[in-house]
């Protein structure tokens, strides 16, 4: 329960969308209603896969308005930690499983006079209902959108019907680039720059807008990261007293809750900081994949976000 | 449930506002210790007893009617006291649905609420109340959605935009309150609008507080309480109408402090908004008599003592210094020096 | 740089010049004109050749900023008068210009505000103190604003209530808050002592 309210809900359609890529619908077991949600909100799906327990965060992407069912798109991806090939195999019609209540970490800025919307490959997903949002309440707003090839945008066809003019589709087969520079240098006062897609791609559109004058303030990023692997290594959970091992694959989290601790946790993605955890022993190095700690913090090594981070070293020593 | 049976009185003028031995019992006493200190006392905001102020997520007492009746000449003489920056209405709207939802579900003896898709019909039979209107489009409502709803709802309520790591009081109706001022707060951060509290900051409380509120889930809304004194049962003792109702603070004397001199308890609660991804902070104030507050000996002790041991920079921060002793004089005689039981709840 | 233990109250970081802004927009007053020499000390020619500055006050400020020969310079008889200048300036502005404000905190305050109601996020403005202490403020009671505020009790200049200046600011008022001084005792104030000087 240390991640929040749970909600059960049953796969009521499983479609692939384009190759590796698949659309999910989950409605409620009980037949009711589920939360509303805000564009850019995610949830963490709990999956049993034999054994062990993954949960994987997944942005929403169906209309904010429709609390029938929750969509989300899931891309297979070769790490094999888990979640994705579990869904990609067994999710089919009818399977149960356990979500967790919308949580949101990328919401529109509800003050912008104007939303430039950048979408990479799967990053497109939050921006459907945040379009869906902007759309409904006449905000001005612009996505460009970004795929490798045709087979692989999702949903860009239903989108561009949508929105019309206001969808623009890049197609890196075709060697069409979204021009990012030429983008950001004229627009007006009170517009907001919003990229979700791979870390490049996030990296790219970041040293573009500082280049080209833009303020940070403007600049909203989806940061959430899938946790990567590493090496395997040990930690010892000072207040529980017992010693974990994390696997190649799995995450400290996953370890730790695996051993019966309840950690806290909200977005399993290194954003919200709800699993910072202090870090009492280290003789080693800790590595760091979260965005929620400042860099300083990070030099300081007394914190971990466990979620996230992993540790190479002799020993590594939590406040759990 | 029975219905609750709305008593007159006035909270200005004549004061004719009193409790009736169950809002005694209603009373959320804030003191779980015989001293106060601030500390970061949030908790889940989960059904209490039963007719206690937390039985229901929105709590209608027996004031409803004189409450309304008093919020609807605070804005008549000032309408700043209710504003909205347009970035909120969303916010609005989803305040709107979970007051009406709230109180439809708990008092369905005074309220309902029908529900057909966007079209939406609310009764409030002790207003006499009753309106259809489409849910979403602000010309069907005649005010806006946080105005047309909080002139129906006890306590003052304040909606914050989440962004930048921080949250904004980008609208709010404010007349009930504890000498702030929603005009001039609008539009400032967390730790701006906490800005006057002493001691506080310094302990890390804001921080804390700011941190965790970030990450409020939907679903999960939490309260706290917080409390002062204020002479008179007068709701609105805000600082646009301080010069009117400041002297009331020199005009308490050793004969009528049980009389005058009221506890002033805020229940504030904060919920996550669903479409909007903001959070609403309400501020719902409870006054009870020091009179009143001793026909509960252990809460007539406690005070006593809390009053007696306050740090001098909160009794100036709250306004106390012209009738503390008086007041903690008054106490004394209700205080044998008996042990207190833990917890709020009389003995 | 102004140092100071009101949570409310800005900080004013110091205008540092952004090499990566396309223009540059700068509005100063009096004693701001000295901050402004300084950032175009930092900013050099790009800086010159791309600011527009607006400058309002004393003949002294007004030739350090001449001097400087930025690209355009609008000397404005009022603070007023300046802001409707750069009003329609910043209309046209887009996310690659920046703004810069130098002077006594109520003039800040004032072109923040301006800004801000330009959809530019505050803590995007880069602000610096100088001059004179004095403060804006608003009396509570009658919404009225005083300005030039140098002393602990004040006359509200609209309804004449006698204002104490609070330890609070207002970003959207640009302004502290004025409280009635003797609303406890009609008529017994405190002594009046000049502090925002
Ligand atoms: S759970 Fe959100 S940062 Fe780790």
């Amino acid at each position: 329960m240390s991640g929040g309210v749970e909600i059960r809900v049953r796969v009521a359609e499983a479609e692939p969308v384009a190759d590796g890529i698949k659309r999910l619908r989950l409605v409620p077991v009980d037949g009711g209603h589920l939360p509303v949600f805000s564009g850019g909100s995610h949830i963490v799906v709990s999956m049993q896969d034999g054994e062990r327990r993954i949960r994987n965060s997944y942005s929403l992407m169906g209309s904010p308005r429709d609390t029938a069912g929750y969509e989300i798109t899931v891309l297979k991806t070769p790490e094999s930690r888990g979640g994705s090939i579990y869904i990609h195999e067994h999710a089919k019609v009818g399977l149960e499983l356990t979500i967790s209540y919308p949580l949101n970490l990328f919401p529109a800025a509800h003050r912008a006079r104007k939303h430039l919307l950048l979408a990479g490959g799967i990053g497109i997903t939050p921006f459907i209902p945040i379009m869906a949002e902007l759309d409904e309440a006449g905000a001005t707003f612009e996505l460009h959108y970004a795929m490798r090839s045709a087979k692989l945008g999702a949903y860009a066809d239903r989108l561009a019907e949508r929105y019309g003019r206001r969808v623009r589709l890049y197609r890196s087969d075709q060697g069409q680039r979204i021009p990012v520079g030429d983008l950001l240098s004229n627009q007006k006062l009170g517009t907001h720059l919003y990229v979700c897609g791979p870390e490049r791609m996030i990296e790219g559109v970041v040293l573009a807008a500082r280049a080209a004058g833009w303020p940070g303030e403007n600049v909203h990023l989806e940061r959430f990261v899938a946790p990567p692997g590493g090496d395997p290594f040990k930690a010892r959970l000072a207040r529980s007293n017992i010693e974990v091992e994390v696997g190649p694959h799995t995450t400290l989290l996953e370890a730790v809750e695996a051993a019966g601790v309840d950690a806290a946790y909200l977005c399993r993605g290194g954003v919200c900081g709800q699993c910072e955890t202090d870090v009492i022993a280290c003789d080693g190095t800790l590595v760091h994949n979260d965005h929620f700690l400042t860099e300083a913090e990070h030099k300081a090594g007394k914190k971990l976000m466990i979620c996230v981070s992993r540790f190479k070293g002799r020993e590594l020593v939590l406040d759990l | 449930m029975a219905a609750i049976a709305f008593k007159p009185g006035t909270y200005r003028d004549d004061f004719t506002f009193r409790n009736s031995e169950e809002a005694i019992r209603h009373f959320p006493f804030p003191f779980d210790k015989d001293s106060y200190m601030y500390a970061v006392n949030i908790e889940q905001h989960m059904p209490g007893p039963k007719k206690s102020a937390t039985e229901f997520p929105i709590d209608v007492d027996e004031h409803y009617v004189a409450e309304m009746a008093d919020r609807a000449m605070v804005l008549k003489e000032d309408p700043l006291r209710c504003q909205s920056q347009p970035h909120m209405i969303t916010a609005e709207w989803d305040l709107l649905e979970l007051l009406m939802s709230s109180m439809a579900r708990d008092y369905p003896e005074h309220f309902a609420l029908l529900r057909d898709g966007d079209r939406w019909h609310w009764i409030n039979r002790p207003l006499g109340i009753e309106h259809r209107f489409t849910f979403g489009d602000t010309t069907t409502l005649p005010y806006g959605p946080m105005e047309y709803i909080t002139r129906q709802c006890q306590g003052d309520f304040c909606l914050l935009d989440q962004r930048n790591d921080n949250l904004w009081m980008d609208a709010g109706i404010v007349t009930t309150q504890a000498d702030w001022s929603l005009d001039f707060n609008l539009g400032m951060d967390f730790m701006e609008w906490h800005g006057p509290v002493p001691l506080a900051h310094d302990l890390g409380v804001f921080d804390r507080a700011l941190k965790f509120l970030l990450n409020l889930q939907q679903g999960r809304p939490v309260r706290r309480l917080n409390w002062t004194m204020t002479v008179n049962p007068r709701l609105d003792t805000s600082p646009e109408n301080y010069h009117k109702w400041g002297k009331d603070r020199a005009s308490v004397t050793p004969e009528n402090v049980g009389e005058k001199v009221h506890l002033r308890v805020e229940l504030q609660a904060l919920w996550r908004l669903p479409r909007s991804n903001a959070i609403v902070f309400s501020i719902r104030a409870y006054l009870i008599a020091m009179r009143e507050v001793v026909t509960v000996p252990k809460w007539g002790r406690r005070l006593h003592r809390v009053l007696e041991s306050l740090p001098p920079e909160l009794v100036d921060y709250k306004g106390l210094t012209r009738y503390r002793d008086y007041t903690v004089a008054y106490l004394a005689d209700y205080d044998d020096g008996a042990p207190t039981s833990p917890g709020f709840g009389p003995d | 740089m102004l140092v100071s233990d009101i949570k409310s109250r800005p900080v004013y970081q110091g205008l540092r010049f952004d090499p990566k802004a396309r223009r540059h927009l700068v509005a100063a007053d009096d004693e701001g004109a000295i901050a402004v020499e300084a950032l175009a000390g930092e900013g050099g020619d790009t800086f010159a050749r791309n600011a527009t500055v607006l400058y309002t006050g004393r003949d002294d400020g007004r030739a350090r900023i001449e001097a400087l020969k930025t690209d355009a310079v609008y000397v404005t008889p009022t603070v007023p008068t300046l802001l409707t200048r750069l009003d329609v300036i910043l209309a046209a502005a887009g996310m690659t210009d920046r703004l810069y404000v130098a002077g006594d905190e109520g003039f800040i305050g004032q072109v923040v505000a301006l800004g801000m109601r330009h959809g530019i996020d505050h803590v995007s403005i880069r602000t610096e103190h100088r001059g004179s202490l004095q403060r804006r403020v608003q009396c509570v009671h009658c919404k009225g604003i005083t300005e030039g505020v140098t002393t602990s009790i004040a006359t509200c200049a609209h309804c004449g209530l006698h204002l104490i200046v609070r330890d609070h600011y207002s970003r959207r008022l640009a302004a502290f808050m004025g409280v009635c001084a003797d609303a406890e005792e009609p008529g017994v104030l405190p002594p009046v002592e000049e502090i925002f000087k």
